[in-house]
Protein backbone atom coordinates (compact mmCIF):
# COMPACT_ATOMS: atom_id res chain seq x y z
CA UNK A 1 0.00 0.00 0.00
CA UNK A 2 1.48 3.34 -1.31
CA UNK A 3 1.59 6.17 1.54
CA UNK A 4 1.61 8.95 -1.11
CA UNK A 5 1.69 12.25 0.78
CA UNK A 6 -1.73 13.25 0.87
CA UNK A 7 -3.19 16.01 -1.49
CA UNK A 8 -4.22 19.46 0.17
CA UNK A 9 -7.57 19.28 -0.08
CA UNK A 10 -9.06 20.80 -3.15
CA UNK A 11 -5.95 21.02 -4.71
CA UNK A 12 -6.84 20.91 -8.41
CA UNK A 13 -5.15 18.07 -10.36
CA UNK A 14 -3.18 20.40 -12.77
CA UNK A 15 -0.12 18.77 -11.96
CA UNK A 16 1.51 18.67 -15.54
CA UNK A 17 2.72 15.40 -14.40
CA UNK A 18 -0.81 13.80 -13.56
CA UNK A 19 -4.21 13.46 -15.35
CA UNK A 20 -7.55 12.66 -13.10
CA UNK A 21 -8.97 9.33 -12.93
CA UNK A 22 -12.52 9.02 -13.00
CA UNK A 23 -14.25 6.13 -10.68
CA UNK A 24 -17.90 6.92 -10.47
CA UNK A 25 -20.18 9.86 -10.97
CA UNK A 26 -23.12 10.53 -7.87
CA UNK A 27 -24.71 13.16 -6.53
CA UNK A 28 -22.94 16.02 -4.53
CA UNK A 29 -23.44 15.56 -0.45
CA UNK A 30 -21.72 14.75 2.52
CA UNK A 31 -21.98 10.43 1.47
CA UNK A 32 -19.22 11.30 -1.51
CA UNK A 33 -17.30 13.62 0.16
CA UNK A 34 -16.69 10.84 3.53
CA UNK A 35 -16.10 7.96 0.59
CA UNK A 36 -13.51 10.25 -0.76
CA UNK A 37 -11.46 10.99 2.62
CA UNK A 38 -10.94 7.44 3.64
CA UNK A 39 -10.55 5.64 0.13
CA UNK A 40 -7.79 5.16 -2.04
CA UNK A 41 -7.25 4.60 -5.98
CA UNK A 42 -5.54 3.24 -8.33
CA UNK A 43 -2.09 2.33 -6.78
CA UNK A 44 -3.13 3.61 -3.38
CA UNK A 45 -3.10 7.28 -4.47
CA UNK A 46 -5.84 9.26 -2.49
CA UNK A 47 -9.26 9.85 -3.95
CA UNK A 48 -10.59 13.33 -4.16
CA UNK A 49 -14.18 14.46 -4.83
CA UNK A 50 -14.77 16.88 -8.16
CA UNK A 51 -17.86 18.70 -7.84
CA UNK A 52 -19.95 20.24 -11.05
CA UNK A 53 -23.35 21.03 -11.48
CA UNK A 54 -24.70 19.49 -8.03
CA UNK A 55 -22.32 16.25 -8.68
CA UNK A 56 -20.09 14.73 -7.96
CA UNK A 57 -16.52 12.54 -9.52
CA UNK A 58 -14.33 10.38 -7.20
CA UNK A 59 -11.02 11.05 -8.90
CA UNK A 60 -7.46 10.22 -7.87
CA UNK A 61 -4.69 11.33 -9.85
CA UNK A 62 -3.04 9.07 -11.80
CA UNK A 63 0.73 9.63 -14.06
CA UNK A 64 0.02 11.08 -16.89
CA UNK A 65 2.46 8.91 -18.81
CA UNK A 66 0.97 6.04 -17.59
CA UNK A 67 -2.39 6.70 -18.89
CA UNK A 68 -1.60 8.40 -22.01
CA UNK A 69 -2.74 6.44 -24.92
CA UNK A 70 0.10 4.55 -25.63
CA UNK A 71 0.95 4.45 -21.59
CA UNK A 72 -2.31 2.42 -21.27
CA UNK A 73 -1.61 0.00 -23.56
CA UNK A 74 1.88 -0.50 -22.25
CA UNK A 75 -0.01 -1.51 -18.59
CA UNK A 76 -2.49 -3.83 -20.61
CA UNK A 77 0.71 -5.82 -21.99
CA UNK A 78 0.41 -7.06 -18.81
CA UNK A 79 -2.55 -9.57 -16.91
CA UNK A 80 -1.45 -8.76 -13.29
CA UNK A 81 -1.37 -5.04 -13.96
CA UNK A 82 -4.52 -4.81 -15.66
CA UNK A 83 -5.82 -7.13 -12.91
CA UNK A 84 -5.09 -4.42 -10.41
CA UNK A 85 -6.23 -1.50 -12.35
CA UNK A 86 -9.61 -3.32 -12.37
CA UNK A 87 -9.57 -4.42 -8.81
CA UNK A 88 -8.74 -0.70 -7.85
CA UNK A 89 -11.31 1.05 -10.00
CA UNK A 90 -13.91 -1.39 -8.33
CA UNK A 91 -13.24 -1.20 -4.92
CA UNK A 92 -13.54 2.23 -5.27
CA UNK A 93 -17.17 1.93 -6.87
CA UNK A 94 -18.10 -1.28 -5.14
CA UNK A 95 -17.38 1.07 -1.66
CA UNK A 96 -19.32 3.99 -3.04
CA UNK A 97 -22.43 2.28 -4.26
CA UNK A 98 -22.51 0.73 -0.73
CA UNK A 99 -23.49 4.10 0.64
CA UNK A 100 -25.14 5.74 -1.99
CA UNK A 101 -26.62 5.88 -6.00
CA UNK A 102 -23.08 6.03 -8.41
CA UNK A 103 -23.01 5.73 -11.95
CA UNK A 104 -19.35 3.91 -12.77
CA UNK A 105 -17.39 4.75 -15.26
CA UNK A 106 -15.57 2.34 -17.44
CA UNK A 107 -11.92 1.30 -16.89
CA UNK A 108 -10.00 3.84 -17.26
CA UNK A 109 -11.76 6.78 -17.83
CA UNK A 110 -8.76 10.05 -17.48
CA UNK A 111 -9.27 13.66 -17.95
CA UNK A 112 -6.75 15.85 -18.24
CA UNK A 113 -7.50 17.46 -15.46
CA UNK A 114 -9.63 18.04 -12.52
CA UNK A 115 -10.86 21.23 -14.31
CA UNK A 116 -12.42 19.37 -16.98
CA UNK A 117 -14.06 16.61 -15.15
CA UNK A 118 -15.60 19.58 -13.49
CA UNK A 119 -17.17 21.03 -16.48
CA UNK A 120 -17.86 17.52 -17.38
CA UNK A 121 -20.07 17.82 -14.84
CA UNK A 122 -21.54 20.78 -15.20
CA UNK A 123 -21.99 20.18 -19.32
CA UNK A 124 -23.53 16.49 -18.64
CA UNK A 125 -25.79 17.29 -15.75
CA UNK A 126 -29.07 16.36 -16.98
CA UNK A 127 -27.80 12.86 -17.79
CA UNK A 128 -25.87 12.14 -15.07
CA UNK A 129 -29.45 12.78 -13.55
CA UNK A 130 -31.57 10.72 -15.59
CA UNK A 131 -29.12 8.07 -15.29
CA UNK A 132 -28.70 8.06 -11.48
CA UNK A 133 -32.37 8.38 -11.29
CA UNK A 134 -33.06 5.11 -13.63
CA UNK A 135 -30.73 3.52 -11.68
CA UNK A 136 -31.59 4.76 -8.03
CA UNK A 137 -32.38 1.68 -5.67
CA UNK A 138 -31.33 -0.97 -8.02
CA UNK A 139 -28.62 -3.74 -8.17
CA UNK A 140 -26.90 -5.71 -10.84
CA UNK A 141 -27.00 -9.64 -10.43
CA UNK A 142 -24.78 -11.41 -12.83
CA UNK A 143 -26.30 -14.68 -14.12
CA UNK A 144 -24.29 -17.16 -15.59
CA UNK A 145 -25.75 -20.87 -16.92
CA UNK A 146 -23.09 -23.74 -17.84
CA UNK A 147 -22.95 -27.24 -19.38
CA UNK A 148 -20.63 -29.90 -18.52
CA UNK A 149 -21.56 -33.00 -20.40
CA UNK A 150 -18.29 -34.92 -18.59
CA UNK A 151 -19.80 -34.04 -15.11
CA UNK A 152 -23.30 -35.79 -16.30
CA UNK A 153 -21.51 -38.65 -18.07
CA UNK A 154 -19.71 -39.72 -14.42
CA UNK A 155 -23.99 -40.29 -13.56
CA UNK A 156 -24.74 -44.05 -13.69
CA UNK A 157 -24.53 -45.13 -17.48
CA UNK A 158 -26.38 -48.06 -18.65
CA UNK A 159 -24.30 -51.00 -17.47
CA UNK A 160 -21.74 -52.26 -20.19
CA UNK A 161 -22.86 -55.32 -21.77
CA UNK A 162 -21.10 -58.23 -20.67
CA UNK A 163 -20.57 -59.52 -24.31
CA UNK A 164 -16.78 -60.32 -24.58
CA UNK A 165 -17.03 -61.07 -28.79
CA UNK A 166 -15.80 -59.10 -30.93
CA UNK A 167 -18.63 -58.26 -32.74
CA UNK A 168 -20.61 -57.74 -29.41
CA UNK A 169 -17.60 -55.47 -27.92
CA UNK A 170 -18.25 -53.20 -31.22
CA UNK A 171 -21.55 -53.04 -30.50
CA UNK A 172 -20.93 -51.92 -26.96
CA UNK A 173 -18.90 -49.00 -28.37
CA UNK A 174 -21.06 -48.23 -30.60
CA UNK A 175 -23.74 -48.11 -28.15
CA UNK A 176 -21.81 -46.44 -25.79
CA UNK A 177 -20.43 -43.33 -28.30
CA UNK A 178 -24.11 -42.86 -28.98
CA UNK A 179 -25.42 -43.06 -25.45
CA UNK A 180 -22.18 -39.93 -24.99
CA UNK A 181 -23.32 -37.97 -27.51
CA UNK A 182 -27.25 -38.30 -26.36
CA UNK A 183 -26.09 -37.47 -22.87
CA UNK A 184 -23.84 -34.76 -24.35
CA UNK A 185 -27.02 -33.24 -25.95
CA UNK A 186 -29.27 -33.77 -23.32
CA UNK A 187 -26.51 -31.32 -21.31
CA UNK A 188 -26.60 -29.07 -23.66
CA UNK A 189 -30.72 -29.23 -23.86
CA UNK A 190 -31.25 -29.60 -20.06
CA UNK A 191 -28.31 -26.07 -19.77
CA UNK A 192 -30.57 -24.52 -22.65
CA UNK A 193 -33.81 -25.31 -20.69
CA UNK A 194 -32.19 -23.90 -16.76
CA UNK A 195 -31.41 -20.72 -18.90
CA UNK A 196 -34.99 -20.16 -20.01
CA UNK A 197 -36.36 -20.77 -16.33
CA UNK A 198 -33.63 -18.29 -14.84
CA UNK A 199 -34.96 -15.68 -17.13
CA UNK A 200 -38.13 -16.16 -16.57
CA UNK A 201 -37.42 -15.98 -13.20
CA UNK A 202 -35.30 -12.58 -13.09
CA UNK A 203 -37.65 -10.93 -15.56
CA UNK A 204 -40.48 -11.47 -13.00
CA UNK A 205 -38.53 -9.16 -11.17
CA UNK A 206 -35.79 -7.05 -12.84
CA UNK A 207 -36.32 -3.99 -14.57
CA UNK A 208 -33.68 -4.41 -17.23
CA UNK A 209 -31.35 -7.55 -18.66
CA UNK A 210 -28.03 -7.03 -19.83
CA UNK A 211 -26.61 -9.91 -22.23
CA UNK A 212 -22.55 -10.19 -21.86
CA UNK A 213 -20.83 -13.20 -24.09
CA UNK A 214 -20.63 -16.20 -22.62
CA UNK A 215 -17.23 -16.59 -21.02
CA UNK A 216 -14.37 -18.43 -22.57
CA UNK A 217 -10.95 -18.95 -22.59
CA UNK A 218 -8.21 -18.25 -20.16
CA UNK A 219 -9.55 -16.47 -17.32
CA UNK A 220 -13.01 -18.32 -17.38
CA UNK A 221 -11.57 -21.25 -14.64
CA UNK A 222 -14.86 -22.69 -13.99
CA UNK A 223 -15.73 -26.16 -15.19
CA UNK A 224 -17.93 -26.72 -17.86
CA UNK A 225 -18.81 -24.32 -20.94
CA UNK A 226 -20.70 -21.43 -20.28
CA UNK A 227 -24.28 -21.06 -21.81
CA UNK A 228 -25.33 -17.74 -21.10
CA UNK A 229 -23.75 -14.51 -19.20
CA UNK A 230 -26.13 -12.12 -18.24
CA UNK A 231 -27.17 -9.49 -16.22
CA UNK A 232 -30.43 -8.21 -14.46
CA UNK A 233 -30.94 -4.73 -12.90
CA UNK A 234 -33.14 -5.70 -10.07
CA UNK A 235 -34.75 -3.88 -7.30
CA UNK A 236 -32.20 -3.64 -3.99
CA UNK A 237 -35.29 -5.01 -1.58
CA UNK A 238 -35.64 -8.03 -4.00
CA UNK A 239 -31.93 -8.74 -4.53
CA UNK A 240 -31.50 -11.27 -2.11
CA UNK A 241 -34.55 -13.10 -2.44
CA UNK A 242 -33.70 -13.33 -5.91
CA UNK A 243 -30.36 -14.26 -5.53
CA UNK A 244 -31.31 -17.25 -3.71
CA UNK A 245 -34.06 -18.75 -5.75
CA UNK A 246 -31.58 -18.27 -9.39
CA UNK A 247 -28.62 -19.89 -7.25
CA UNK A 248 -31.37 -23.05 -6.08
CA UNK A 249 -32.55 -23.46 -9.82
CA UNK A 250 -29.73 -26.06 -10.84
CA UNK A 251 -29.86 -27.91 -7.41
CA UNK A 252 -29.77 -32.01 -8.46
CA UNK A 253 -29.33 -31.98 -12.11
CA UNK A 254 -26.71 -33.46 -13.57
CA UNK A 255 -24.26 -31.84 -15.89
CA UNK A 256 -25.64 -28.41 -15.38
CA UNK A 257 -24.85 -25.08 -13.37
CA UNK A 258 -26.03 -21.52 -12.55
CA UNK A 259 -23.95 -19.15 -10.61
CA UNK A 260 -25.39 -15.64 -9.67
CA UNK A 261 -22.92 -12.96 -8.91
CA UNK A 262 -23.41 -9.23 -7.68
CA UNK A 263 -25.05 -7.80 -6.22
CA UNK A 264 -23.01 -5.26 -8.01
CA UNK A 265 -23.08 -1.51 -8.72
CA UNK A 266 -24.96 -1.02 -12.18
CA UNK A 267 -22.20 -1.38 -14.31
CA UNK A 268 -24.56 -3.31 -17.06
CA UNK A 269 -26.53 -0.65 -17.37
CA UNK A 270 -24.55 2.43 -16.78
CA UNK A 271 -23.36 2.42 -20.26
CA UNK A 272 -25.22 4.90 -22.02
CA UNK A 273 -22.82 7.06 -23.39
CA UNK A 274 -22.71 10.33 -21.86
CA UNK A 275 -21.80 12.74 -25.28
CA UNK A 276 -20.38 16.43 -24.56
CA UNK A 277 -21.74 18.69 -27.07
CA UNK A 278 -22.98 17.64 -30.36
CA UNK A 279 -19.76 15.79 -31.77
CA UNK A 280 -20.42 12.87 -29.62
CA UNK A 281 -19.13 10.20 -31.48
CA UNK A 282 -22.36 7.22 -31.59
CA UNK A 283 -22.04 4.08 -29.01
CA UNK A 284 -18.47 2.41 -29.83
CA UNK B 1 -35.26 -1.32 5.75
CA UNK B 2 -32.87 -3.89 5.85
CA UNK B 3 -29.41 -3.17 4.88
CA UNK B 4 -27.66 -6.52 4.98
CA UNK B 5 -28.00 -7.27 1.39
CA UNK B 6 -25.66 -4.26 0.72
CA UNK B 7 -22.91 -6.26 2.31
CA UNK B 8 -20.53 -3.51 0.60
CA UNK B 9 -20.46 -1.83 3.45
CA UNK B 10 -16.60 -0.97 3.46
CA UNK B 11 -16.03 -2.00 7.18
CA UNK B 12 -12.82 -3.55 7.22
CA UNK B 13 -14.38 -5.87 9.48
CA UNK B 14 -17.19 -6.65 7.41
CA UNK B 15 -16.08 -7.70 4.40
CA UNK B 16 -18.56 -8.68 1.58
CA UNK B 17 -20.09 -11.99 1.99
CA UNK B 18 -19.61 -14.74 0.01
CA UNK B 19 -16.68 -15.39 -2.57
CA UNK B 20 -14.35 -12.62 -3.96
CA UNK B 21 -14.73 -11.30 -7.23
CA UNK B 22 -13.73 -13.43 -10.36
CA UNK B 23 -11.54 -11.13 -12.55
CA UNK B 24 -13.66 -12.37 -15.67
CA UNK B 25 -16.73 -11.21 -14.22
CA UNK B 26 -15.18 -7.81 -13.08
CA UNK B 27 -13.65 -7.74 -16.69
CA UNK B 28 -16.94 -8.12 -18.32
CA UNK B 29 -18.64 -4.72 -16.23
CA UNK B 30 -15.52 -3.09 -16.13
CA UNK B 31 -14.61 -3.39 -20.26
CA UNK B 32 -17.95 -3.55 -21.40
CA UNK B 33 -20.19 -2.05 -18.88
CA UNK B 34 -20.17 1.28 -16.95
CA UNK B 35 -20.77 5.00 -18.24
CA UNK B 36 -18.92 5.88 -21.36
CA UNK B 37 -17.97 9.34 -21.89
CA UNK B 38 -17.07 11.50 -24.66
CA UNK B 39 -15.96 15.35 -25.38
CA UNK B 40 -12.94 16.30 -23.68
CA UNK B 41 -11.78 13.03 -22.45
CA UNK B 42 -8.24 11.88 -22.55
CA UNK B 43 -8.83 8.56 -22.80
CA UNK B 44 -10.73 5.97 -21.88
CA UNK B 45 -9.81 1.75 -22.34
CA UNK B 46 -12.48 2.00 -25.67
CA UNK B 47 -9.46 4.27 -27.25
CA UNK B 48 -6.49 1.64 -26.35
CA UNK B 49 -5.44 0.11 -29.82
CA UNK B 50 -5.25 -3.50 -28.84
CA UNK B 51 -3.58 -4.65 -31.75
CA UNK B 52 -0.35 -4.75 -30.07
CA UNK B 53 -1.46 -5.66 -26.95
CA UNK B 54 -0.31 -9.42 -25.76
CA UNK B 55 -3.53 -9.66 -24.24
CA UNK B 56 -6.05 -9.31 -26.90
CA UNK B 57 -7.39 -12.84 -26.89
CA UNK B 58 -8.32 -12.12 -23.14
CA UNK B 59 -9.78 -8.80 -24.01
CA UNK B 60 -11.53 -9.84 -27.17
CA UNK B 61 -13.05 -12.85 -25.52
CA UNK B 62 -14.71 -10.58 -23.42
CA UNK B 63 -15.67 -7.41 -25.21
CA UNK B 64 -15.80 -9.10 -28.75
CA UNK B 65 -13.91 -7.27 -31.82
CA UNK B 66 -16.07 -4.79 -31.63
CA UNK B 67 -17.02 -3.40 -28.38
CA UNK B 68 -20.80 -2.99 -29.27
CA UNK B 69 -23.74 -1.37 -27.89
CA UNK B 70 -26.33 -4.31 -26.89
Amino acid sequence: MSTAPETPAGAPGADAGEMSYVYAVGREGPALDGLAARLAGVDGRPLRPVAGGGLCALVSPVPADAFSERGLAAQMEDLDRLEAVARAHHAVVDAAFAETSVLPMRLATVYLDDARVAAMLVGQRDQFQELLGRLEGHVELGVKVYADPRAAATAPAEPAAATSSGAGAGRAYLRRRQAQQRDSQDVYQAASDLAARAAHLAEGVASSRAVHRPQQGQLAARAGVNVTNEAYLVPRDHAARLHRELAALADGAPGVAIEVTGPWAPYSFATAVVAEGADGGGPR
Amino acid sequence: MSTDLVGGVLGESEPRSGPPVALIDLLDRLLNGGAVLTGDLVLSIADVDLVHINLRAVIRSITGEEPGPW
